[in-house]
Parts: structure tokens; C-alpha cells; sequence
């Protein structure tokens, strides 16, 4: 097996093992309907974790993707209850504001040789600030559209519900595993990611590329905001405080080098997945704090640190045998 | 010979850096189907010449001529567009990425918006076999020896530029047979028509390869030659610019009865970096190490302090077996090292002078012996006045000081932990004529104080001046040692040079 195929698969074989140990306790686990759960609960995560896939495959970090969703979500939520936009005008203003906002944090971290995680940290108490200025409270949305949506399920049996959202992840799964590991944009990203200097000298665009992964980052995580918001069917501008984190754990779990170079998209839907499931089980179980997801989350995170570091070192090509070339 | 025989060209090039003149009114001719090989000391101008030829840099004088047209190049991308490719020493590909990916970046096949991956690695493996390099085109690149990542970086540079080919120091991490196995690629490119510049430091491969050498010399031309009207003596002369006339015998008398034996070194040496040799250090000695750039001089003074640690062979300190697995190791034995580049390895530029002499020392006595500083001025002020160290204070910060006075606090530093074993690597590089001879006075008398030494240099004849014995490196062996009267520049040149095998070039 390719190396990098190797963090992911540990990671498919925990979360089908952790799955089974908790089918084992709980049999009601086992079902359509927690399945259906999964994907409507977790949807806003995934969304805003394939566009921090990219950003890490690139190399970088973005810290903004929490703050962008709150963001988004009040920026909706106002246009939409205060000032009588019809939703889609909504989200289209918010998803083309959240474009600029990445491809401003791109230009700076490419022209400015700053850090990513320095320009995105800016980002985020910009777009956190920026959405508590609008407003303070949460504002409820209203609208026959989002009734609509919500209205959207294709039932299974079994009582399972895959919502509009659930799919609308799935989709955007489809979409970024398209994206990385079918287009030339896709190989640029693990070019910088490997190595930015002979990136450039390979002739990637390296600009153009790096303000594309923030701006596809961005965009996603506005898009994100209004999953949220769908969710939700509120804005309000302490959401999503920390999703960030998260984001950057189930890409980690999915099986990308944090340093980039390495990672696949839909090893980040299994990891976002992984975490979906810690949470249901700890509700199962009903007695266990809701921090023990954290505790579990850190848990998980080292292991596949440590996991990484080895699998990457024990391979290393300098200190294999001399091959016959 | 007429201008049109030339592919790539260049005419009266000057490049200056500041007030320094890098390039000097250079000629350079390449014509199709020969391998040119460039060759001259650090700092003669070979970089230079080749970043103006691939349109890294631009020349402030003199044109850049391609197959007889005048061409403004604007950077490397621009010129592959005329036919240029260069491969650097360090792979410049992605590890990460598949072998094919690696080949066809940027320039992937693709069906209905998609990368055709199939394609593509049907297209890697039909190149790949022009270079009898059967590999499968999807398995990641890293995972393949650095001489298959060259030959698919040679691939790459062909198949984009197809003209000239550039060659920059290839073979500097490659073993024997993988040289040999470059060295077929580089003769069927030759066969099918590539114009190819050639740069290392190993004679042999030069004389292996290469149809015509051009030999730089601080920025100047000194000669463009035919290599088979030319000897190895020859070419290390026209390099180092020393005539091999007897010039001064050192002064040092060899000893007859060696001190007591400090370092004993056997079959020491680390793959890829060094064969092993034997080299037994007595206290009071200053051994020089002479040998081209790229020979392993730095190499063997990295292993000996432990910074690259030894794969092989054993070592005796004072007469008792140990192993120098880390720097730390070498420090507690007493060693101490002042590396090449001073700037990048040797100060600590943002800290003052006297945290750079007492670095070391604090390091040897430990967390909780702290130099408080009254000692630590107590020392530096010490060192500053014996080594002459031009600071107008000791608390400002050593970046600010000249390349002399640096060295110096260098130096100072080791001294301060009193060690039994110095090693030092170019130490007069760089530096003013009077700091240089204060350097040069400071390693006598620190071996009649019974000092060890072992001492790198270019400079033959400041090797002649203090080196008790001078042991030459060639292609990463220690070749020669040399004492008493065979210490003259003109001995070094030839074991540089290897007379022996001086009837088969």
C-alpha cells in the first residue's frame, strides 16, 4: 500500500471498529436514523472541513473558518429577516463576500510573506468582530424558502431522514475529492505543499494557486454558515466559535500531513464521521460529559500525529537499500 | 570558429554584486552534441554564470546569445521557452508527488476538464524508457534513490527544453555506480544532439564525460580547452592558479618523536559522505586537510565532531575506545569546531559578543552552573583582548562586527572551553589581510601550547605555513598524507591532482 494510504486506512479501520464496539453496547446505533443524523448534524463541519483539506494539503492553516461561519450566518440571517432579500440573493452575496475575504487573506499570505496562520488568525477576529458589530443577538429567519428546505428529505428504511444538508455535504465531498485528485488545481496544491520552491520552479502559478485554496477555503466556510444557518434557522454571531479546530482535527484523523504535501478529501470525510460518532455514543450513553468528546478528539488527534511521524519516517527513501536502477 | 556554431552563448558577461565584481568580461561558448564541463573554485563565478544563462539573474554588461540571436532571459521559466533546462544538485521535483506527476506538472494530459491520468502514465512510462528507467510511473517519487529522482529530473528538463541541458553538480550525493548509470544518460543525450553544461568538483568525472572544459578563476575566464590536450595537473592548475614551482617548505619541524597519540581515528567513515580512512591526531600537531571543494574536507571534520555521526570504523580518545554519536559527545571529549559557513552555522548574529564567546562554555559546565555576568564579561574581555577583537563593546551584537572579528569570537568561543581538539573549516575565508595573519599566528601558538588541531583550507600556502602534516581529500577518500618536505603547494596540487593516474587521462 502507498504510504499515504496508510493514515487513512487506520483511521476507516478505528472508525469501523469504534462503530462496532458502540453497535455492541447500543444496538439502536446501528440504524438508518443515527446514520441520517450523522450526516444532517456534522454537515456544516464537513463542508468547512474539505476547504481546510486543501489549505493543510497546501501547507498552510486557516483559522478564520469558525469566525466566517458566524459570519455568514448573521450576514444571512439579517439580509434576509431585516432587509427582505429572498434567501438565494442572500446566500449568493454572502458566499461572493466570503471569496473576497480568502482572496484577500491569500494575497496577503503570498505578496506579504506572512504566515498563514498569522493572516488567518486576523481573519478570524476580523470576521468575528465584523459579525458582532452587525448585530449582538441571535436573529431568527423566517422564510417559507427555509421551511421548504427543511421539508427536503428522501426517508430510508428504517426511520432514517437524509436531509437536503446531509446530501448537500456529501456533494461537496464528491466535489473537493474531484477537485484534488483529478484537476491540475488539485496537483498544484500538493505541489506547494510538497515543496514550494520546486513548485515554482516547475512552473506552478504559485500566487494565483495559494489566493485560490484561501478564496475555495472561504468560500466553502460561508457555505458552511448557511448550513448553519438552514440548521439552525437563526444567525447569530457567537456561532460556530472553535468549528475551526474541529475542522483541523478530521482533516488531521482523515489521515493529511499537517505539513502538508500528503492527504486525501474523503479521508477527512471518514474523519469528520469518526468525531460524529464519538458524540453520538457519549449522548447514548447519556451519563458521560459531553467534554469527553474533547478528551476523545485529543486522544485521536496525537495518535494520528504519532501514527504519521512513524509511518513517514519508517519510509524515509535515504535510508531504504540502494535500488536497481 | 563561426558564431553559428554555438547553441547557446555568451558574450563579454559582467555581473557585479555591490562593489564586488562577480563576472568579469566572460566568454562562453556551447555547441550542440558536447559535453561542456565548468569547472573552478567556490567563488569563481560558476553559480553566477549559470543563474545569467537561465535567466535567474540578468547581466549588468555583455549578451546572452541563442543559437546566434540575442535573448533577454527573464527567469528559467522563460528561458526553457528558448531550450533551456537545468537540473540542480538538490532534486528540485515533489517528493510527494507520483513519478508522472513529477514528469508532466503543468502540463498534465487531460479529457472533458480532467487530469487523464492514464494517459499520462501510459506518456511516463514510454520517457521513462528512452532512460532505461523502468519504474512504475504512479509509485511516489520520493520513494526512489536520488539518482532515479535525477534522471527523472533530466527527463523532465529534456522533454520541456530539449536544447541545452544544465547540469549542476548532478553526481554530489550519488555513489559509484549511480554516477556511471547518469553518466549513460548524459552520453545518449550527448548522442541525440543536446548541448550539455557539465559542473562538479570531481576531476574523474570530468575527465569520464566531458568533451571541452572552461575553467573560471574569481570572476575571470581563464581558459576554454579541448580536455584531451589536457592533464589532471593542468586542470587543477589552471583552477587554483598555482604553478607547481617548489614555493617554501613550512617551517614546522616534524617531530621525530611524536607527543603522546590524542585522537586515533580507524576505518572511520560514514556512507555517502566519506570512505573510511585512518588518521592518528597527536597533542601539538596541526593536521591541514587540503582537497577541491566538494571532496569531503568539511565532511571528515562533521564526522570527527560527531555533527554526522560515523556509520563505520572505531575511535580512540587519549588511548580509550568511544563513539562520537552527537556534537554534544565531541564537546565532552574536549572537541571543539568552527564551521565553513559562519553565518548560517558559527554566530549567533542577534546575541552580543560575549554571549557568543561564553555560548560553548556554558554549554560544557550545564543547566545549573550559570556564568553570571560579571564572569562572562571576565572571559570575553579576556578573549577580546587576546585574540584583538575590534569591538566597540562587548555587549553589542556580533552581526554588526566584520567577517575577521567574527571568526575571531568564533574562534574565542572554543578556546574559552579550553579544548584539547579544535577543528577548524576555512577559517581565514573571507576575512581582511589583518585578521587573516592574527588568525594565522593564533594556530601556531596554540600548538606550541600543545594543541591539536585539524585546520581546512583552500589556501595552500597558509595550509604550508602551520600544518605539521596535511592529509589530501579526493572524490571523499583521504588519499594522501603528507609531511616533512613533501609540504609545498606544488606536492599538494599533484596528489590533488592524482599523478598516478596521470597516464590514463
Amino acid at each position: 500500500m502507498k504510504r499515504s494510504l496508510r493514515p487513512l486506512a487506520a483511521t476507516a479501520v478505528i472508525f469501523l471498529i469504534a462503530y462496532a464496539l458502540s453497535v455492541a453496547q447500543f444496538p439502536g446505533m446501528l440504524s438508518t436514523r443515527v446514520l441520517g443524523n450523522f450526516l444532517t448534524d456534522n454537515a456544516f463541519l464537513g463542508i468547512a472541513a474539505v476547504g481546510m483539506t486543501f489549505v493543510i494539503i497546501s501547507g498552510g492553516i486557516d483559522l478564520s473558518v469558525g469566525a466566517v461561519i458566524g459570519f455568514t450566518g448573521v450576514l444571512v440571517a439579517v439580509l434576509i429577516s431585516w432587509l427582505g432579500f429572498h434567501p438565494l440573493a442572500a446566500f449568493a452575496i454572502a458566499l461572493g463576500v466570503a471569496a473576497l475575504f480568502g482572496a484577500a487573506m491569500g494575497v496577503t499570505i503570498h505578496y506579504l510573506q506572512v504566515p498563514s496562520f498569522i493572516v488567518t488568525l486576523a481573519g478570524m477576529f476580523l470576521a468575528r468582530g465584523g459579525a458582532s458589530v452587525i448585530t449582538q443577538d441571535s436573529v431568527p429567519i423566517n422564510h417559507d424558502f427555509y421551511s421548504a428546505i427543511s421539508d427536503l428529505i428522501i426517508r430510508l428504511p428504517g426511520g432514517g431522514r437524509l436531509s437536503f444538508i446531509g446530501l448537500l455535504m456529501v456533494a461537496v465531498f464528491l466535489f473537493g475529492a474531484l477537485l484534488a485528485h483529478r484537476t491540475r488545481f488539485g496537483s498544484y496544491v500538493y505541489a506547494l505543499g510538497g515543496n514550494p520552491v520546486s513548485a515554482s520552479l516547475m512552473g506552478v502559478p504559485v500566487a494565483r494557486t495559494t489566493i485560490q485554496i484561501y478564496m475555495l477555503s472561504s468560500t466553502l466556510a460561508a457555505l458552511a454558515g448557511i448550513v448553519f444557518s438552514l440548521y439552525t434557522s437563526a444567525g447569530y454571531p457567537l456561532a460556530a466559535v472553535g468549528v475551526e479546530l474541529d475542522a483541523i482535527s478530521a482533516v488531521v484523523i482523515g489521515g493529511t500531513l499537517l505539513t502538508g504535501g500528503y492527504g486525501f478529501v474523503l479521508g477527512t470525510f471518514v474523519g469528520v464521521m469518526l468525531l460524529g460518532l464519538v458524540q453520538t455514543y457519549i449522548i447514548f450513553d447519556g451519563t458521560l460529559s459531553s467534554w469527553w468528546t474533547k478528551i476523545v478528539i485529543g486522544v485521536l488527534l496525537f495518535l494520528f500525529i504519532v501514527l504519521q511521524r512513524v509511518i513517514f519516517a519508517a519510509s524515509a527513501p535515504r535510508e531504504e537499500q540502494p535500488e536497481k536502477v | 570558429m563561426a558564431d553559428g556554431d554555438y547553441v547557446l552563448e555568451a558574450r563579454g558577461v559582467l555581473k557585479i554584486f555591490g562593489n564586488h565584481i562577480a563576472l568579469d568580461n566572460v566568454d562562453f561558448g556551447l555547441r550542440s552534441g558536447e559535453v561542456h564541463a565548468l569547472l573552478g573554485e567556490n567563488g569563481a563565478g560558476k553559480s553566477t554564470l549559470i543563474k545569467i544563462l537561465t535567466g535567474a539573474y540578468q547581466p549588468d554588461g555583455g549578451s546572452v546569445h541563442v543559437d546566434g540571436i540575442e535573448v533577454s532571459l527573464d527567469n528559467p521559466l522563460h528561458a526553457q521557452t528558448f531550450g533551456i533546462g537545468t537540473v540542480y544538485q538538490e532534486v528540485n521535483l515533489l517528493p510527494n508527488r507520483s513519478v508522472a506527476e513529477n514528469l508532466f506538472l503543468g502540463h498534465q494530459p487531460r479529457r472533458f476538464g480532467f487530469v487523464d491520468f492514464r494517459r499520462m502514465e501510459a506518456d511516463a512510462r514510454i520517457l521513462l524508457a528512452h532512460y532505461d528507467l523502468h519504474i512504475d510511473p504512479s509509485s511516489e517519487l520520493g520513494t526512489h534513490s536520488v539518482a532515479v529522482q535525477q534522471i527523472v529530473a533530466i527527463a523532465r528538463a529534456v522533454q520541456l527544453s530539449g536544447k541545452v541541458l544544465i547540469l549542476d553538480e548532478p553526481t554530489a550525493s550519488l555513489d559509484r555506480n549511480e554516477v556511471e548509470r547518469l553518466f549513460d544518460v548524459v552520453r545518449g543525450l550527448k548522442a541525440g544532439g543536446l548541448a550539455i553544461i557539465f559542473i562538479t568538483h570531481f576531476l574523474d568525472q570530468v575527465f569520464a564525460i566531458a568533451d571541452r572544459v572552461t575553467v573560471l578563476r574569481n570572476g575571470r575566464l581563464i581558459e576554454t580547452r579541448p580536455l584531451d590536450a589536457l592533464s589532471r595537473t593542468d586542470v587543477v592548475r589552471l583552477m587554483l592558479g598555482k604553478d607547481i614551482a617548489f614555493s617554501g617548505a613550512t617551517d614546522v619541524e616534524p617531530s621525530e618523536t611524536p607527543d603522546e597519540v590524542l585522537l586515533d581515528f580507524k576505518g572511520y567513515g560514514r556512507k555517502r559522505s566519506v570512505l573510511p580512512f585512518d588518521l592518528t591526531i597527536h597533542k601539538g600537531e596541526v593536521i591541514g586537510v587540503a582537497g577541491l571543494l566538494g571532496s569531503g574536507r568539511t565532511e571528515v571534520a562533521r564526522i570527527m565532531f560527531g555533527a554526522d555521526p560515523a556509520d563505520q570504523g572505531e575511535v580512540t580518545v587519549n588511548g580509550k575506545p568511544t563513539s562520537l554519536r552527537s556534537t554534544s559527545d565531541a564537546i565532552r571529549h574536549g572537541f571543539g569546531f568552527c564551521p565553513e559557513d559562519r553565518k548560517a552555522e558559527g554566530i549567533l548574529g542577534d546575541l552580543s559578543v560575549r554571549e557568543n564567546i561564553v555560548i560553548a562554555l556554558q554549554g560544557k559546565l550545564g543547566w545549573f552552573k550559570a556564568l553570571n555576568r560579571d564572569e562572562q564579561l571576565e572571559i570575553a574581555g579576556r578573549f577580546g583582548e587576546a585574540m584583538d577583537i575590534r569591538a566597540a563593546s562587548l555587549d553589542m551584537p556580533v552581526k554588526l562586527l566584520s567577517g575577521g572579528n567574527q571568526q575571531k569570537v568564533i574562534l574565542s568561543r572554543w578556546l574559552a572551553t579550553d579544548p584539547a581538539f579544535l577543528i577548524l573549516d576555512e577559517p581565514t575565508r573571507g576575512i581582511d589581510v589583518g585578521a587573516h595573519a592574527e588568525i594565522v599566528r593564533t594556530i601556531n601558538r596554540l600548538r606550541e601550547d600543545g594543541m591539536a588541531m585539524l585546520v581546512i583550507s583552500s589556501e595552500l600556502d597558509e595550509v604550508v605555513a602551520y600544518s605539521s602534516r596535511i592529509v589530501v581529500m579526493r572524490d571523499r577518500e583521504m588519499v594522501a598524507e603528507l609531511r616533512g618536505r613533501n609540504i609545498n603547494p606544488g606536492v599538494i596540487v599533484q596528489a590533488i591532482a592524482n599523478n598516478t593516474d596521470e597516464a590514463v587521462a
